[in-house]
C-alpha cells in the first residue's frame, strides 16, 4: 500500500468508528484527539480494525505512534507497504 | 474450541459478544433461560406487550452527542442512533411528604426546584456538582470512589431532607448497598439520572435486545438458549471450559461471566465454598397495571415518580414482611415525548416497584405465593396513590413479578437486582482467564450493563488473543 492508500484506509476506519465525524477537514499534522472526539476505546478500535482488515499487529508500546494522521501513516508505511 | 465463552445473554453478555464477534473471535453466549435479557426482558400475555426491568434508559443523549456512555456504546457496537431511537421523558418527580422536586433531562430544572424548595441549599448543590467524579475516574482507583456518598454530600448540603431526596432516585436506579452508597457509584448515577436523564424507545426494551441479538448473530456469534452452565472446569489454575446442565462439555480459551461474582465463583470446580454473606440483599417486587385510559387522562403526566412517605429514605431489605412499600417507584411508559409518527402506546400503563425480601417470598407455598402477589399488589398501589392520582378503578389487567421471578431470570443470589455491594471493577477473578461483566463488575442499568460488557471485552478478551 502507498502512503495515500494507507491514509484513505485510516479515514475509512475512522468513518466506521465514528460515522458522524467530519473527516474532510482533518489536519494530518494535528493530533486526532484535538480534532475528533476519540477516547482510548476508539484508539483501541483503530488498532483492532487494522488487525482485522490487514493482519497488521501493533504492540501496545507503539500506540503513541497513532497520535495524528501523519504519524500514523509514517508508522504504518513499513508494515503495510507489501500488502 | 471457542475463543471466548460468555455466560448469560443479558445486556452485558450480548454487548461483549458483539465486540468479540466483530473482531473475528469464535464466541458463544450460553443462557440458561429460554429467553434473552436476564433482568431486562419482555413478554406477551393476553394480547399485550409487557416490559420487565426497563422503566427508563438513563444516560439520555441526543443524536450527534459524542460524549457520555450512550454515545460510546453506539460507536463501540457500530450501531446507528436510529437503532435505539430514544424518546425523552416528559418529566419526573421526587416526592416526599410535603415537598416535591421535579426534574427532566436538563439539570437546570432540578436546580430551579431546589432553589425554590431549599433556597439555602442551592450553593451546596452546585458545590456537590463540582465535586462529582468524571466517567474517566470510574476505574475504582480514585480515592473518593469508596467514600460514603452521604458523608460527601453532607459536606456541602446541610439540609438532611434534601440529601434524602437526592439519594432516593439514585439508589433506586443503581445502588446494591443498603442505606448508603459508594460515592463513585453515586457519581455514576447522578450523571446518568440528573445530568443526562431518561429516555425510552417507543417499543421498549425489546428493541434494544433484538438489535443486540441481530447484530451478534449477524457477525457469526452463537447464542444458545436453554444452555445453563453448571460448572466452570479448571485445570492447573486455568479455566479450560464449561459443563452444561445436561453434562455436555464446551471448551474455551477464556470465559466472560455475567452470572455475578459469587455465582461465578460457585461455578468454578476449584472453589469449594463461597462467602454468601457478600451477596446483595436488595430485591424488588413490581406490579404492572393496564388502564382503560392513558395516565394523562387522569391528570398524571410524570414519567417516573420516586416516592418516600417519611423524611428519612429507607433503603434496606424489608425487616418485617414480604415487602416494604414505604418507598417506591412509579413509572408510566406512556409519559415520554414520542414522535408524532409513532403515535402513542396502545394501553395506559402504570408500573410500581417496591422493596421486597427474597427469602420470605421463596418460603411461600404455591398457593400462598399466588395470594401474596394479589395482597402485595394492593398494598403497593395503595401506597403509590398517595403520590399520584388514584388510578385503581381504571385497571383492566395486571401482572406482578417478585424476587422469585428475578432470581429465576437472573440467577443472582437473593434475587439481588443490582448484585453484590462490593463491585469487582477490574473484572478479574482468581483465575487468569475468567472475567466478570455485568451487574457485579460495577456498572448497572441498561446503558451501564452494555458499557460493562464492552469494556470488559476490550480489556480482557480482545487485546491478548
Amino acid at each position: 500500500m502507498t502512503p495515500a492508500e494507507i491514509r484513505s484506509e485510516i479515514i475509512d476506519i475512522l468513518d466506521d468508528i465514528s460515522p458522524d465525524e467530519d473527516l474532510d477537514s482533518l489536519d494530518d499534522d494535528k493530533a486526532f484527539r484535538d480534532q475528533l472526539e476519540l477516547d482510548s476505546m476508539d484508539f483501541l478500535d483503530i488498532v483492532m480494525e487494522l488487525r482485522k482488515r490487514h493482519r497488521v499487529q501493533i504492540p501496545e508500546e507503539d500506540y503513541g505512534n497513532l497520535a495524528s494522521m501523519h504519524s500514523t501513516v509514517t508508522y504504518l508505511e513499513p508494515k503495510m507497504k507489501d500488502l | 474450541m471457542y475463543d471466548t465463552i460468555i455466560i448469560g445473554a443479558g445486556m452485558s453478555g450480548l454487548a461483549a459478544g458483539i465486540r468479540l464477534a466483530h473482531f473475528d473471535q469464535r464466541v458463544c453466549i450460553l443462557e440458561r433461560h429460554y429467553t434473552i435479557g436476564g433482568l431486562n426482558s419482555f413478554y406477551r400475555m393476553g394480547g399485550r406487550d409487557y416490559d420487565v426491568g426497563l422503566h427508563a434508559m438513563t444516560n439520555f443523549a441526543r443524536k450527534g452527542d459524542k460524549r457520555g456512555p450512550l454515545a460510546k456504546l453506539i460507536r463501540q457496537l457500530r450501531f446507528r442512533w436510529e437503532d435505539f431511537k430514544l424518546a425523552e421523558q416528559i418529566g419526573s418527580s421526587i416526592r416526599f411528604p410535603g415537598v416535591s422536586l421535579d426534574f427532566n433531562n436538563d439539570v437546570d430544572l432540578l436546580r430551579q426546584e431546589i432553589r425554590e424548595s431549599f433556597p439555602s441549599q442551592i450553593d451546596g448543590f452546585d458545590a456537590l456538582c463540582d465535586k462529582l467524579l468524571d466517567y474517566t475516574d470510574m476505574d475504582g482507583d480514585h480515592p473518593l470512589f469508596m467514600r460514603s456518598a452521604r458523608e460527601v454530600m453532607s459536606q456541602t448540603i446541610t439540609e438532611p431532607l434534601l440529601i434524602e431526596m437526592l439519594l432516593c432516585p439514585l439508589m433506586w436506579y443503581g445502588n446494591a448497598r443498603e442505606n448508603d452508597m459508594d460515592f463513585g457509584q453515586f457519581c455514576i448515577m447522578f450523571r446518568a439520572c440528573y445530568l443526562e436523564g431518561f429516555g425510552r424507545p417507543f417499543k421498549g426494551v425489546r428493541v434494544i435486545l433484538k438489535n443486540l441479538v441481530k447484530k451478534f448473530r449477524g457477525l457469526g456469534g452463537e447464542l444458545k438458549l436453554r444452555h445453563g452452565v453448571s460448572k466452570i472446569h479448571t485445570d492447573e489454575g486455568r479455566a479450560v471450559g464449561v459443563v452444561l446442565d445436561d453434562g455436555t462439555e464446551i471448551e474455551g480459551r477464556r470465559i466472560l461471566s455475567s452470572a455475578g461474582n459469587l455465582e461465578t465463583m460457585r461455578l468454578c470446580d476449584d472453589v469449594s465454598r463461597v462467602d454468601v454473606a457478600r451477596a446483595g440483599k436488595l430485591s424488588f417486587i413490581e406490579s404492572i397495571s393496564i388502564l382503560d385510559c392513558q395516565p394523562q387522562d387522569l391528570g398524571f403526566d410524570r414519567t417516573i415518580v420516586f416516592y418516600n412517605d417519611s423524611p428519612t429514605f429507607h433503603w434496606a431489605k424489608p425487616t418485617d414482611g414480604l415487602c416494604d412499600a414505604r418507598t417506591g417507584v412509579i413509572c408510566s411508559p406512556n409519559n415520554y415525548i414520542y414522535d408524532s409518527d409513532e403515535g402513542r402506546l396502545p394501553d395506559g400503563v402504570v408500573r410500581i416497584t417496591t422493596l421486597a425480601d427474597h427469602d420470605r417470598w421463596c418460603q411461600l407455598s404455591d398457593s400462598q405465593y399466588r395470594i401474596a402477589k394479589v395482597a402485595q399488589y394492593d398494598e403497593a398501589t395503595a401506597s403509590a396513590v398517595r403520590f399520584m392520582p388514584d388510578f385503581r378503578s381504571r385497571v383492566i389487567d395486571t401482572d406482578v413479578f417478585t424476587p422469585k421471578t428475578i432470581r429465576r431470570f437472573t440467577w443472582h443470589d437473593n434475587g439481588a437486582v443490582y448484585g453484590a455491594p462490593d463491585k469487582q471493577i477490574d473484572g478479574t477473578t482468581h483465575l487468569p482467564n475468567v472475567f466478570l461483566c455485568g451487574t457485579d463488575q460495577g456498572f448497572v442499568g441498561i446503558v451501564g450493563a452494555i458499557v460493562s460488557g464492552i469494556s470488559m471485552a476490550n480489556r480482557h478478551c480482545l487485546v491478548d488473543v
